[in-house]
């Protein structure tokens, strides 16, 4: 038992020093053979997109009600890993499995809900209401030849209000600022009520007091509601503090464990490479052991 | 004219295509100008034009040709023309407006030379370019009744759909919408309204019934069913303006609807100006 926690002490450390300083790759041995209470797995995926190789050997289980944080520097591959997994890229090599399903065979993707990197950039001119974009979200769930109708209302308004959003219903989207874009994309990817909610730097752009929101809010539907989450991010301190799992990726997966191992790490250490960061996690530890 | 529409049947025939042009080519638009192809709309009446020429062209010199309704022809190079912009797009994925200028100009060189062959403009030909109110027939009402009631009927079926793919591409791939199919389905719906306004607006002016309507339902729109709505009514609004205009003054029916389309969009400007003066 002990040398297993300095053999994970060690695999992190490594994970933080190859993926801050971008040395060496180091693998991480780690068992998979949990299988069935797995929502998705990937099983020695490869992706490159038009030269070198992206994606590297990736083995990957996210466990049933798991809340994952995937870390790693601009370019390491986090949100083509996540397209992947949306089945948007197909893997060169390996195999990607939903719901105990090979990803080809999958339909059901109203579980999966999906909030991407540059959703608050996109095509803001748009003239759709706030409530007509999260209405949007149930698509797939309707089904074809239905209509989203007024059936769906009380669903719709209940995830606008998930977010705090009601207030601006009505609204045109573009109408917005960037942060509250977001939060609308977010009730966009729960209005289906997912399985699992996949997020990609969510984020970006939205205020540190509704940072702060947004974090209990995903709390919230995991510990709750039960919902899978992945996220990445590039706040460590978050990551540290409320997910579950967390993933080191830089081309290739450096570390993929449980967040009571990641936190060994000692403070010190962490905080020769990502400063002030650390400040945020040694804060939030020590208020965290009083409660 | 409301006595003449009772009286000649070729104002009927023109009216009620007007009518029917009103709804589908703004409706249409809508979805076009929030994907921001408004070109597409460009491009592909050129290859209608292509196909109007060839078909004129034909009936001139093979008999088989000989009272072929051109607008079968000029419908059916309009269909294969979106068919090329949709594989354009994938080929070039980072410039996708790259395909328009290729189709358009493919459509202008093959139209030139079957015009050319053809040995030059004539009378009907200028009906095509810039529309008209006499030269809508019974056959031309009926085509165009029926290209309607399949544009309609699907757009109404699709619309969650098509909102989604227009709104949020990757997003809807990813919630499982199988995208290329519906691309192709829409891009073959906008070949057919063009097929189907080109009699009335005529082939240079088409794209503007498709988007000024929508660009004047922007202004005061609030959200995307709204925006279809007011943009079928300024559409209406500008077809019939412009068609009783093009009566009386005997003028091209596409330039009258073109500038009633403006007048409008100019209101719509000045009312969302006013209103937000006044808050
Ligand atoms: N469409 C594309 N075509 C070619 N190469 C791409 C494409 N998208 C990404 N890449 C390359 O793949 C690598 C991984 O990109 P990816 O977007 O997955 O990184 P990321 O970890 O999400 O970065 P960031 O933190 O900046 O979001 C990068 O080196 C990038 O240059
Ligand atoms: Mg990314």
């Amino acid at each position: 038992m002990v040398s297993g926690k300095s053999n994970v002490l060690l695999s992190v450390w490594k994970c933080v020093y190859s993926v801050v300083v971008k040395s060496e790759p180091f693998l991480f041995e780690r068992d998979v053979s949990m299988a069935s209470s797995n929502i998705i797995e990937l099983k020695n995926v490869n992706y490159r997109y038009d030269r070198d190789f992206v994606l590297t050997n990736i083995n990957l289980a996210i466990p049933q009600g798991a809340f994952l944080g995937i870390v790693g520097p601009n370019g390491s591959g986090k949100s083509t890993l996540l397209k992947i997994i949306l089945g948007l890229l197909k893997p060169r090599e390996g195999k990607v499995v939903l719901f105990d399903q090979a990803q080809a065979k999958f339909r059901e993707w109203e579980r999966i809900g999906y909030v991407s990197q540059k959703a608050n950039a996109f095509n803001t001119g748009f003239p759709a209401t706030v409530y007509e974009v999260v209405a949007s979200g149930l698509t797939k769930k309707t089904g074809l030849f239905h209509m989203i109708g007024k059936k769906r209302r009380p669903q719709i308004e209940k995830a606008i209000k998930a977010v705090s959003m009601e207030n601006f219903m009505d609204r045109n989207i573009g109408e917005l600022s960037g942060g509250q874009q977001q939060r609308v994309f977010i009730a966009r990817a729960i209005v289906s009520e997912p399985d699992i909610l996949i997020l990609d730097e969510p984020t970006v752009g939205v205020d540190s007091k509704n940072v702060q929101t947004f974090y209990d809010m995903l709390d919230h539907l995991n510990k709750k509601l039960g919902i899978t989450l992945v996220l990445v991010t590039h706040d460590i301190g978050t990551i540290t503090n409320k997910v579950t799992h967390v993933a080191c990726l830089n081309n290739t997966l450096h570390f993929h464990g449980s967040t009571a191992d990641f936190e060994q790490v000692k403070d010190q250490e962490l905080s020769q490479f990502y400063g002030h960061d650390v400040q945020r996690l040694h804060h939030d530890h020590a208020h965290e052991g009083s409660l | 004219m409301i006595q003449a529409i009772f009286q000649y049947e070729f104002l009927q025939n023109a009216f009620l295509t007007g009518l029917i042009i009103g709804v589908i080519a703004p409706l249409l638009g809508a979805f076009i100008v929030v994907r921001r192809l408004s070109l597409i709309a460009d491009a592909l009446s050129h290859v209608t034009l292509s196909g109007i020429a060839a078909s004129l062209f034909l009936s001139k010199s093979v008999v088989m040709f000989n009272g072929l309704n051109p607008l079968w022809m000029g419908m059916t190079f309009s269909v294969i023309g979106s068919l090329f912009i949709e594989r354009l797009r994938t080929v070039y994925k980072h410039y996708q407006e790259l395909a328009i200028p290729i189709i358009l100009s493919g459509g202008i060189g093959i139209g030139v030379i079957f015009i050319s062959l053809a040995d030059g403009f004539n009378t009907d030909l200028f009906s095509y370019l810039f529309g008209s109110v006499s030269a809508v027939s019974r056959d031309d009402l009926w085509l165009i009744l029926g290209i309607a009631i399949v544009v309609l009927s699907l757009v109404i079926i699709l619309y969650k759909e098509l909102f989604l793919l227009s709104f949020d591409e990757e997003f809807g791939k990813a919630s499982g919408l199988p995208a290329k199919a519906l691309h192709l389905i829409f891009m073959v719906m906008v070949a057919l309204v063009i097929a189907a306004s080109m009699r009335i607006v005529g082939i240079l002016l088409v794209s503007s019934l498709m988007t000024l309507p929508v660009a004047a339902a922007m202004r005061i729109a609030r959200g995307f069913k709204q925006t279809i709505f007011f943009s079928i009514l300024f559409g209406e609004l500008a077809v019939i303006a412009g068609l009783f205009s093009a009566f009386y003054l005997d003028l091209a029916p596409g330039g009258t609807i073109v500038v009633s389309s403006i007048l409008l969009l100019l209101l719509a400007i000045a009312l969302k100006k006013w209103q937000v003066m006044r808050k």
